[in-house]
């Protein structure tokens, strides 16, 4: 896990070679992230995972969230993970609402085949490249993105024969 | 005709003349009055089918671990109602319970599951999930399993104890033997919350609801 400084350092080596590719950096709670500008995702993935001295060669996650109300909306999140040195970075790109899409890493992470998919299922966004970004876990003929935070909870109102007797 | 008691030694000593040929005369009469019990065929049809039902080897989620594999372990047995024999195919099976969460993909699977069945068929529906979709009100589990196949029992409980599955399985035998336990709103004091009674089903969505889910299909459809 590299530390405050540590980020800013990466940081400045990333700048280096692939200038205005990193818009920020956070560093909260002992986890440093890197926040990329979403069509370069793939520059920064690869220079992560290529340069020597980086080596963050294992992608342990890839995930989606949804920060609604805010804009650029949806936060892809790749953790990546340094196995020599068991060091951790997230990189994070943000996407505006009315077009979600951004590269595939399949080419760089085969792993990342399925989570993609996961999301594209649950969120809705579209992974450009993907060999096959289909459904993966719900039905093929599913209508809607339920894990995006504007989509209904769904369910069925419920009614007690306790409490309606008791409370009118 | 008032059938005297006798003592097993001298019941004995009749069913071995009887099988020797012995037996004749009101001794004869007498025998078979003892031995002999008449009922209609169809009674004795559903008195053999509630007691030897081939329950599905079939489990969804949690709940799994209480009914079709503790109930049949030697603590609980479901071997004395004559159920031991889970069958692995549906085609040779004649009671499904739905243990656990139905998510609407398994959905299908389990209506095929159901249908593959020979008549005559039961299913069991056990615990909150699958009676009611449970503590899962959302986009991915069935609301109840009724929904989609129909269900003779529901067993409550979360998950329910083997006992009480037990219970429930005592309860389907009886309704096979055309004796169902009915009159449960009498019994706690709920009639009239039946949803027709109500006024129109009370499943239907609130005003906010339905309006959520017309804002997400154009959003999605678009």
């Amino acid at each position: 896990m590299p530390d405050g400084p540590g980020l800013e350092l990466l940081r400045g080596e990333i700048d280096r070679d692939a200038p205005g590719a990193v818009l920020a950096t956070s560093y909260e709670k002992e986890r440093a992230a890197l926040i990329v500008d979403a069509v370069r995702i793939i520059e920064v993935l690869a220079w992560l995972r290529d340069t020597p001295g980086q080596g963050y060669r294992f992608l342990s996650s890839l995930h989606v969230a949804d920060y609604l109300p805010a804009e650029p909306r949806f936060g892809v999140h790749y953790e990546l993970l340094n196995r020599e040195r068991v060091e951790r970075i997230r990189v994070k790109a943000m996407l505006s609402s009315d077009s979600p899409e951004i590269a595939s890493c399949v080419e760089l992470f085969p792993t990342a085949n399925f989570q993609e998919r996961e999301a594209f299922d649950f969120f809705g966004i579209v992974f450009t490249g993907h060999p096959e970004l289909t459904r993966i876990l719900l039905p093929e003929d599913y209508v809607g993105f339920p894990q995006r935070r504007d989509f209904p909870v769904g369910g069925e109102p419920v009614t007690f024969t306790y409490s309606e007797k008791r409370y009118g | 005709m008032e059938v005297e008691r006798r003592t097993l030694e001298s019941r004995q000593a009749s069913a071995r003349d009887m099988l020797r040929g012995d037996l004749e005369g009101e001794d004869l009469e007498r025998y078979v009055e003892e031995r002999v019990v008449t009922t209609t065929f169809e009674k004795m049809l559903n008195l053999a089918r509630a007691n030897s039902i081939f329950p599905l080897t079939f489990g969804l989620a949690c709940c799994a671990i209480e009914a079709p594999i503790s109930i049949v372990t030697a603590r609980y047995d479901l071997a004395r109602f004559g159920a031991e024999a889970l069958r692995a195919s549906p085609r040779q099976a004649d009671l499904i319970i739905l243990s656990g969460r139905v998510s609407i993909k398994m959905a299908p699977v389990v209506r095929r599951l159901y249908d593959q069945m020979l008549e005559p068929k039961w299913a069991i529906s056990m615990g909150a999930c699958s009676s009611s979709g449970g503590m899962f009100a959302n986009y991915a589990v069935v609301q109840g399993a009724d929904k989609f196949m129909p269900i003779d029992l529901h067993v409550p409980g979360c998950p329910p104890r083997p006992e009480a599955v037990m219970y429930g399985f005592n309860k389907l035998q009886r309704k096979i033997m055309g004796n169902p336990d009915q009159g449960w709103r009498q019994r706690y004091n709920a009639v009239g919350t039946e949803e027709w009674a109500r006024g129109g089903p009370a499943s239907k969505p609130s005003a906010e609801a339905a309006e959520a889910y017309d804002l997400a299909r154009e959003l999605t459809l678009a």
